[in-house]
């Protein structure tokens, strides 16, 4: 395994995505195409200019914090892979009885 | 009557020469013939469209509802109660959203029937439709040829007259892209401009919802329904409803003290076909015809959209997939050992090649110690990228610019996801700076659509569509062809 695969692994790891072997390989050679591509970036002069990380033209609204309902917990729940009823229901996280 | 436009369609049911569930048969009836060899559809709904016609029909036709009776589509991008929305993913395959998003509730509220929803690349990601995780759109004037994307099932459905308008949404050219191969008219909004509520998040700081059809005139008709201020949303503006459709009742007809910029960079690049660059300069041409004054200028940091662009797309996607880990909704996979194996293999089997790639891809620009070399850096470039539109149109009032640097290409073709991206050179830039671009028709090369772009200052859209209207009316249309 390459060291850029093995970067890429540790990207897996943080990003809970596990892709066979051969798709880790392949995507890791062209990851390194686009790395290289977008390091263009470093060309363009950007001292003192504020990033924009929103195109927002509006100051933020605010609106009154108060507690609606939109949904019940029976349509909330009907999408879940597995629920009892009331909860969501996951494989069991704490060792013991 | 299905290759009407839409505010003929309109006239028609208003005046009662056809009632709504007519209407919406003889939609429904193309879409059944037509749609196995074009794919525009990941779910189609006729029981409830005919009863939603029906009842619309029983309680009488109502002018203050002003798509009352018109069959359209929405992108599968976009959550409908009681309708699966899947974002062409395998990972939302069985999703039924308990509630709707803002522009579908618009539609629903103006009387609108929604006979189904439209494929897409998985998760808006792509620019061909190909990479729908249930099959691939094909382009109605050659299906040997991609439809363009994301958006690729909304263009396919306006272009082919399955329905006469539809919604979409553009986070890197996906309105307009498919729009301009499809040879339809696609309107991206000024950021804002449309509530992002029940919109399945890509990237949240560029996505827009838009809408789609067969004329601006249909257009700016779709765009007043779906605009308007909505708290769900904060980044949604709080201006007052705008009508649209006020333009076309004396519509401007000619372009005299109209400044038209043409950006240099845009036409200089070395990716543009020979064909379509003539189809642009004949477009042009007939704006100078019809009394514009054509400007030349430069808009020195477009060189860098596309790096900028796929860094805080890719960044935004990361984070917002986030969410599709397997335990409240969507895929799950089979008897995980542990919590940490339920997260990882649902993600794994649910999600495309193309999505993974850009979830890595996010997770590195953001990952400690790249960070300011990438995520911040290209915000910065992006600031560079809004100056520069925002000086060009102080000095004009719309820039002219391509939208595709080719026609519809075959299919399969472009496989390398580099080359994929650089497809999207025109019109990712505008993502970044939040501004509205109305894609048109300009006429046809290679046997196949071309269109061109009228970008605007931010809720400028207005003045977009009256040109777009003038010069769309002078060029003609290119969706004459009945598929």
């Amino acid at each position: 395994m390459s060291s850029q695969s093995q970067n890429l692994a540790h990207l897996c790891k943080l990003a809970k995505l596990s892709p066979d072997e051969k798709t880790l390989e392949k995507i890791s050679r062209q990851f390194t195409d686009i790395i290289n591509y977008i390091d263009i970036l470093s060309e363009a002069n950007t001292e003192n200019i504020a990033p924009l990380y929103s195109p927002v033209f509006h100051e933020s609204a605010v609106r009154e914090d108060k507690a609606f309902h939109r949904q019940t917990p029976e349509q909330i729940l009907k999408n879940a892979p597995e629920t009892d009823g009331t909860y969501f229901m996951v494989p069991r996280i704490v060792e013991g009885k | 009557m299905i290759t009407r436009t839409l505010t003929e369609a309109k006239q028609a049911l208003a005046k009662k020469e056809i009632s709504a569930a007519e209407l919406t048969k003889a939609c429904l009836a193309h879409i059944n013939e037509t749609e196995p060899k074009l794919g525009a559809f990941i779910n189609v709904y006729p029981d409830e469209a005919l009863q939603r016609a029906k009842e619309l029909d029983e309680k009488g036709y109502n002018e203050n509802m002003p798509l009352w009776g018109i069959p359209v589509s929405v992108k599968d991008a976009l959550a409908t109660k009681n309708m699966k929305t899947t974002a062409g993913s395998k990972i939302l395959e069985n999703f039924t959203p308990p509630y709707s998003a803002f522009a579908v509730e618009q539609l629903e509220k103006a009387g609108a029937i929604i006979l189904g929803k439209n494929n897409m690349d998985e998760f808006a990601m792509g620019s061909t439709c190909e990479n729908s995780a249930f099959k691939a759109g094909s382009n109605p004037w050659n299906t040997d040829c991609v439809a363009g994307g994301s958006s690729g099932g909304s263009a396919i459905s306006v272009a082919s007259c399955q329905i006469f308008a539809s919604l979409g949404t553009d986070t890197g050219g996906s309105i307009r892209q498919p729009a301009s191969l499809c040879g339809c008219v696609g309107l991206k909004p000024t950021y804002g401009r449309v509530s992002r509520y029940g919109l399945l998040a890509y990237g949240s700081s560029l996505d827009q919802i838009g809408p789609f059809a067969r004329t601006v005139e249909d257009t700016a008709l779709m765009l007043s329904v779906i605009a308007g201020h909505d708290e769900r949303d904060s980044t949604s503006s709080p201006r007052e409803k705008e009508d649209f459709t006020r333009l076309f009742q004396n519509p401007k007809m000619d372009l005299h003290n109209i400044t038209v910029g043409l950006p240099k960079e845009f036409f200089q690049s070395n990716a543009m076909d020979s064909e379509v660059a003539k189809r642009c300069e004949q477009t042009i041409e007939e704006a100078k015809k019809l009394g514009a004054v054509i400007k030349e200028i430069s808009m020195p940091h477009l060189v860098y959209s596309i790096a900028s662009y796929y860094i805080i797309a890719s960044a935004e996607a990361s984070s917002n997939l986030a969410r599709y880990d397997g335990i409240r909704y969507g895929h799950r996979t089979n008897q995980p050992q542990d919590l940490d194996e339920l997260y990882t293999m649902s993600r794994t089997e649910g999600f495309g090649e193309e999505v993974q790639r850009r979830i890595l891809l996010g997770t590195y620009v953001l990952s400690a110690g790249y960070y300011d070399a990438y995520y911040k850096k290209a915000a910065q470039v992006r600031r560079l990228i809004r100056d520069d539109y925002v000086s060009a149109l102080k000095e004009c009032d719309v820039l002219l610019a391509p939208v595709s640097p080719i026609v519809a290409w075959k299919k399969g073709s472009v496989t390398d996801p580099l080359q994929m991206y650089q497809m999207d050179i025109f019109t990712l830039s505008l993502n970044l700076a939040g501004l509205p671009g109305l894609a048109i028709p300009v006429g046809m090369a290679h046997n196949m659509p071309v269109g061109m772009q009228l970008i605007g200052s931010a809720f400028d859209e207005a003045k977009l569509l009256t040109i777009g209207h003038c010069l769309t009316s002078h060029l003609g249309t290119t969706n004459q062809h009945t598929f």
